[in-house]
């Protein structure tokens, strides 16, 4: 294929300097004009004729065409297959066929316990919300927690126990497994060892110590790829003792992070962005505003939400650090601040200034992939502005037992290449794959007599181990954890095993001489013993969590700080250095199955099916790099080939790649998707390292990116203002708005009035982190399907609500916005007009509805639709076959055909649900009551959906503001979903450039 | 060269219009009408079951209530088929060894479900909910016929969209009193129309609204 075209930077650079007022703009071919970008903006779904692979003749067309609509009409004829209704033989209590029912559990990632809510359909979990009960979560999720419910399904799932690769049973590796455990009955379990990821449930942390009372010469070793490793060395460094850290973020007004993406991933994220959002949300009365600086290397969701952003690479982040503690008075031993570091001094002074008014009520926040002096320091600079027992809380560690995660692998490996391990458990992860690339895990693992893994996939791991033994997902199992505060939390399944797999529970039962218990029965035996009555735990389970396990707090010394001479010695100029990041959407790779994570645009580069080589605009022409380009990254003496994205906002002389991809035996989703980052990662260089060099290869790889999808060519679609310049200009959304007269219509006016119920949403710009958890929720609600790759490069994807990436200013730092675009629900909706078959009409509460039984699939009204909302089936996407994603499915919404024209609906099915029980029950329907699946899972309560003609609903409040407006409302199309400007807080001390 | 069609030929090319456009006729009146008739929309006809289960005897015979087996009607989308738990509470005392309801008790003993055959089956893009007719006031017998006269099931209506649609656009013909809507021989009064329209009212019934398509399809 051709190569892309020079960007020339410097042109872009001069033309943003001269464009008058804010400028958002998506990409830099935008910017440029490119080709590309001009294909992608003309039509409304390019490459739409490419389906017929051969040039198709005006003859054979107008003979497709006749044949078309001669059988069109027959396809309404089909007569309905006979069906079975099978009833229960003994019905279970409060089982209502038809309704819904809610269980609570929770999902965990890294060890960190999230509370959730999860909806079941006769027996089946379709959906998975947040728990607005649990104390440490609220009604919203994110992203991946909203998708993992998918994975439950995933037809590529481990499905049996093999032993050498051949199907084997349970029962033959029992027998094999108690064989094995008489010989270390002998030694007292020396050359045994356990591999497990990070582990807070204290019901397994309770088996593995009876498996180390029954055999006290067995060790356990704990390794996950994305760890927290770095948080606990700098505890360590500041306090002594590795104590863990938890945050108030509500209760901080000046926020400084360090590289922590707190709003969007790691303990407590969810929690985190509520509490954050709600600091900043300027309503009538309230102008009060937290402030946020970010310090990152690569953009990410909270840097995207900041007042003020830097990007940096990891040494200057370090000497930042530094700086601010020197700002602040504290001192350390070891490192000395680079003279050459003074390029960010007034920023850095008036973060100082804004720090020090506000002792108590700030907040320093370390990345958990920054340096433990980084870490220290963060520490050092919460204890010097009192905020510890205000923002910050100190607690013992929740993991059952705090290692090294990277140590303690070192040591198993070390161990292992000895000849020292007789028998390895690895419970759960993929350390073949993930392991430090140093260590090689694999071949090591070769030297083990007797290796056994139990995993979700039958993956890299698996393949060298003598038996694998299918892991239950986390819906199949009980278990516990702990939520980011420390809170135990309890995994209830929602249903039976689908497979017959087990979990690390029902592992260790066998290893500890209880085979055969029920995991509920370990569960429940363990908190028996932790004195938990029937009573309490039918609440616990009610709930979500058990009642006062907060861990204690304790209490901190600071001593002084004694940090690595190297903390913030700045690399050369020509320095390049290498970033490794979990994944935005896979993760470390355990969901580089899940189809719907990667689909979904990643939050701020918008790849979908694809990792790549991230670099700034500025280092990318340094390097001659452009994106698309398959470069060879070489580091520490390996190499791997990645495609080159150029971010703007990306640090200069840093390249990240993100984990999780090039997986070989994930299933038939995640394999051969991206470039394996874990390949150049050493436990040297585990989050980043220098030393990187670059060479293009002149080849090129396509990545499918959406950033330029759907672009609605609209002025003035983002407002946005500081919050200054919002109290002196109230109504800035509006200057140099065309809004048209109420009047201005061609339509019959009375055709609607709108006498009982009229939907409406705001969407709060400022509170929006562009996270994806609407899209994500919207996939699960609504059985969205999914395209594939090739489908998403023709500009094709599915999803109903998109967030929009916009940015503004220069590339090197520029603003990142975000907005969501669900269908606009207009009151004059250019779609309806043109339907000729009225399959999408106005209802009486001003929603155009899409009725996907009577579309023909003309896609006029997508090529009418101004906002590009509007999602055609070219091809059979729904998976029709697959049995074990039928049960996924909502029941509630219908599952389209090829052909068929769709789109959001507000949730309709979760409307009329809401009208029909008020109507059972003489009432009207409350504020509140009706939550779309987008609002409902939103983290920051940025989507607020209700009834526009109830005076007294939020969402009419909310379009009372000042701050609200409608986008391409000079069109007149009059959109029931608008939005709230977004208002930034920045420190008027920082002239920005 | 002499003609190939004689003179009196023409009566045959103008009678073939006549033809031609009564055969276009009939096969638009087929195409339209053919989910009408009974073949294709199954009306009327006596769908077998693995028990020969008789409404007709429960409900006349025994004066069992539609809810003591459909008992999410009032509450649910779904009207509910009973367990075979049901089956059993009667069945368990009478007619323990009747050799026709081996079935119920396999399935009891057994622990697998009977299969039953749908007999009003919606397509899958139509969203039907039992309770919200129920309690407002359409009976069972509207959809479902004299369920109480069939000694096996079958449809009473073709359930087809135009058939829906009779009622949504004027439900003051088919409403009646809540506490009529069990009721298999309910008479509609001579004053249906005034009567139905009070009740619409009533009920809080917003007809303009029961034709948006997103009410039943979504």
């Amino acid at each position: 294929m051709e190569t892309r075209k020079n960007i020339d930077l410097s042109a872009i650079r001069s033309r943003l300097e001269a464009a008058q007022g804010q400028e958002y703009w998506r990409s830099l071919d935008q910017l440029a004009q490119t080709e590309e970008f001009a294909a992608m903006v003309q039509r409304e779904f390019p490459e739409q004729a490419a389906e017929l692979k051969d040039p198709v003749s005006r003859r054979n067309f107008l003979k497709l065409m006749s044949a078309s609509l001669a059988l069109g009409g027959l396809s309404s004829c089909t007569i309905q297959p006979s069906e079975k209704i099978v009833p229960q033989v003994r019905a279970p209590e409060n089982v209502i066929p038809g309704k819904p029912q809610y269980f609570a559990s929770a999902t965990s990632l890294g060890g960190i316990g999230m509370g959730i809510l999860v909806e079941s359909h006769m027996g089946r979990p379709t959906k998975i919300e947040g728990n607005p009960e649990h104390p440490s979560g609220s009604r919203g999720s994110n992203a991946l927690v909203q998708a993992s419910i998918l994975d439950l399904y995933d037809p590529d799932r481990s499905q049996t126990v093999k032993n050498a690769g051949r199907i084997s049973a349970w029962s033959i590796f029992l027998a094999d497994l108690t064989q094995r455990l008489s010989s270390h009955e002998g030694n007292g379990g020396a050359g045994l060892r356990i591999l497990t990821q990070t582990v807070t449930s204290p019901t397994l942390g309770h088996q593995l110590q009876a498996l180390r009372d029954k055999f006290p010469q067995a060790q356990w070793h704990q390794y996950e790829p994305v760890n927290r490793d770095n948080a606990r060395a700098g505890a360590q460094m500041a306090f002594g003792e590795p104590v863990h850290a938890s945050y108030d973020v509500a209760k901080a007004k000046v926020i400084l992070s360090l590289d922590a993406d707190f709003t969007y991933s790691g303990a407590g994220n969810v929690r985190h962005a509520r509490d954050f959002a709600a600091g900043r949300r300027i309503r009538n009365g309230s102008k009060a505003s937290n402030r946020l600086y970010a310090v990152e290397s690569s953009p990410t969701a909270t840097g995207s939400i900041a007042d003020h952003r830097l990007a940096l690479g990891t040494a200057h982040i370090e000497a930042l650090a530094l700086k601010v503690a020197q700002g602040l008075g504290i001192d350390w031993k070891g490192p000395s601040i680079s003279a050459d570091f003074s390029t960010h001094d007034a920023w850095i002074a008036a973060l100082v200034d804004d720090l020090k008014s506000n002792p108590g009520q700030s907040l320093v926040l370390a990345g958990d992939q920054q340096s433990p002096a980084v870490h220290a320091v963060a520490h050092a600079i919460n204890h010097a502005l009192g905020n510890t027992g205000t923002t910050v809380h100190y607690t013992a560690p929740l993991e059952v037992e705090s290692v090294d995660q990277r140590e303690s692998l070192a040591v198993l490996v070390a161990d292992m290449n000895a000849g020292r391990v007789e028998s390895l458990f690895i419970l759960g992860g993929n350390p073949v794959y993930d392991a430090p690339v140093d260590l090689d895990f694999a071949s090591a693992l070769d030297k083990v007599g007797y290796r056994v893994h139990l995993g979700l996939y039958d993956n890299e791991t698996s393949e060298l181990c003598h038996w694998h033994i299918p892991e239950s997902h986390f819906l199949e199992a009980w278990s516990d954890t702990r939520a980011h505060d420390g809170l135990a939390t309890i995994v209830q399944p929602l249903i039976r095993p689908l497979y017959k797999s087990k979990s690390a529970h029902d592992l260790l039962a066998v290893l500890t001489g209880q085979p055969g218990v029920p995991d509920l029965d370990i569960v429940l035996q363990y908190w028996e013993g932790q004195g938990l009555d029937a009573i309490a735990w039918r609440r616990a389970l009610h709930d979500g969590f058990v009642e006062g396990t907060h861990p204690e707090a304790q209490s901190v010394e600071l001593g002084t700080l004694q940090l690595p001479a190297t903390t913030g010695s700045l690399p050369e100029e020509e320095d390049l250095e290498i970033h490794f990041r979990p994944d935005p959407m896979v993760w470390d790779g355990r969901f580089a199955n899940n189809a719907w994570l990667q689909e979904t645009p990643k939050p701020i580069t918008k790849l979908t099916w694809d990792n790549a080589a991230l670099v700034s605009p500025t280092t990318a022409e340094r390097l001659r790099l452009k994106n698309e380009f398959l470069a060879e990254l070489r580091f520490e003496g390996r190499a791997i080939n990645a495609a080159v994205w150029v971010v703007p906002g990306q640090a200069d002389g840093v390249i990240t790649l993100h984990l999780g991809y090039g997986q070989q035996r994930s299933g038939r989703v995640g394999r051969d998707t991206g470039f394996n980052a874990y390949a150049l990662r050493s436990t040297a260089a585990l989050w980043s390292g220098v030393g990187l060099q670059v060479s293009s290869s002149y080849d090129n790889y396509r990545l499918a990116c959406t950033q330029d999808h759907h672009y609605m060519e609209g002025r003035n679609l983002f407002r946005q203002a500081s919050l200054d310049y919002y109290q002196a200009h109230p109504h800035f959304a509006h200057e140099g708005a065309h809004d048209p007269p109420d009047d201005l219509t061609l339509h019959n006016r009375t055709d609607h009035q709108y006498t009982g119920y009229a939907w409406g949403m705001v969407i709060d710009l400022g509170a929006c982190i562009g996270c994806n958890a609407c899209a994500m929720a919207c996939q699960a609600e609504n059985n969205i399907p999914i395209v594939g790759k090739d489908e998403v490069l023709n500009g094709r994807e599915m999803p109903w609500i998109r967030v929009d990436r916009y940015y503004q200013g220069s590339p090197d730092n520029p603003q990142i916005v975000h907005q969501p675009v669900p269908c606009m629900q207009c009151e004059n909706a250019p779609c309806e007009l043109v339907c000729p078959v009225a399959a999408t009409t106005h209802s009486d509460e001003g929603l155009n509805d899409m009725t996907y039984n009577r579309c023909v699939g003309t896609r006029y009204c997508a090529n009418n639709c101004p906002y590009k909302v509007r999602r055609f089936n070219f091809l059979q996407y729904a998976d029709r076959d697959t049995e074990s994603l039928k049960l996924q499915r909502n029941p509630d919404v219908t599952t389209r055909s090829r052909g068929v024209m769709e789109k959001c609906t507000y949730c309709v099915q979760r409307i009329n649900q809401a009208r029909i029980e008020a109507k059972k029950a003489k009432r009207t329907i409350g504020d509140g009551e009706i939550v779309t699946a987008c609002e409902q899972a939103c983290p920051t309560e940025a989507i607020v959906f209700g009834d526009i003609n109830d005076p007294n609903s939020q969402v009419t409040t909310l379009k009372a503001s000042p701050l609200n407006y409608g986008i391409l409302t000079e069109l007149n199309t009059r959109p029931r979903t608008t939005y709230l400007a977004s208002i930034k807080n920045p420190n008027p001390k920082i002239a920005e450039a | 060269m002499a003609q190939v069609f004689p003179r009196s030929a023409n009566w045959a090319s103008k009678a073939s219009i006549l033809v031609g456009l009564v055969l276009v006729g009939s096969i638009l009146a087929i195409v339209l009408n053919i989910n009408r008739i009974y073949f294709v929309n199954q009306v009327n006809v006596p769908i077998d079951q693995p028990v020969p289960f008789s409404h007709k005897h429960h409900v006349t015979g025994m004066g069992i209530d539609c809810r003591y087996c459909h008992t999410t009607v009032e509450e649910s989308a779904f009207a509910g088929v009973p367990p075979t738990e049901t089956c059993m509470t009667c069945h368990s005392q009478i007619w323990t060894e009747a050799p026709i309801l081996e079935p119920v008790r396999a399935s009891f003993r057994d622990n697998v479900p009977i299969e039953w055959n749908r007999v009003h089956d919606l397509p899958d893009f139509a969203y039907f909910n039992h309770s919200i007719h129920v309690n407002q006031g359409i009976g069972c017998q509207s959809c479902h016929g004299q369920v109480d006269q069939m000694p096996l099931m079958w449809k009473a209506e073709s359930l087809n969209m135009e058939w829906c649609l009779d009622c949504h656009r004027d439900p003051a013909q088919y409403i009646r009193p809540r506490d009529q809507v069990f009721n298999m021989n309910y008479q509609y009064p001579p004053d249906q129309e005034s009567l139905g329209a009070q009740l619409v009212a009533e009920y809080g019934v917003q007809t303009s609204q029961l034709t948006n398509c997103s009410i039943c399809h979504r």
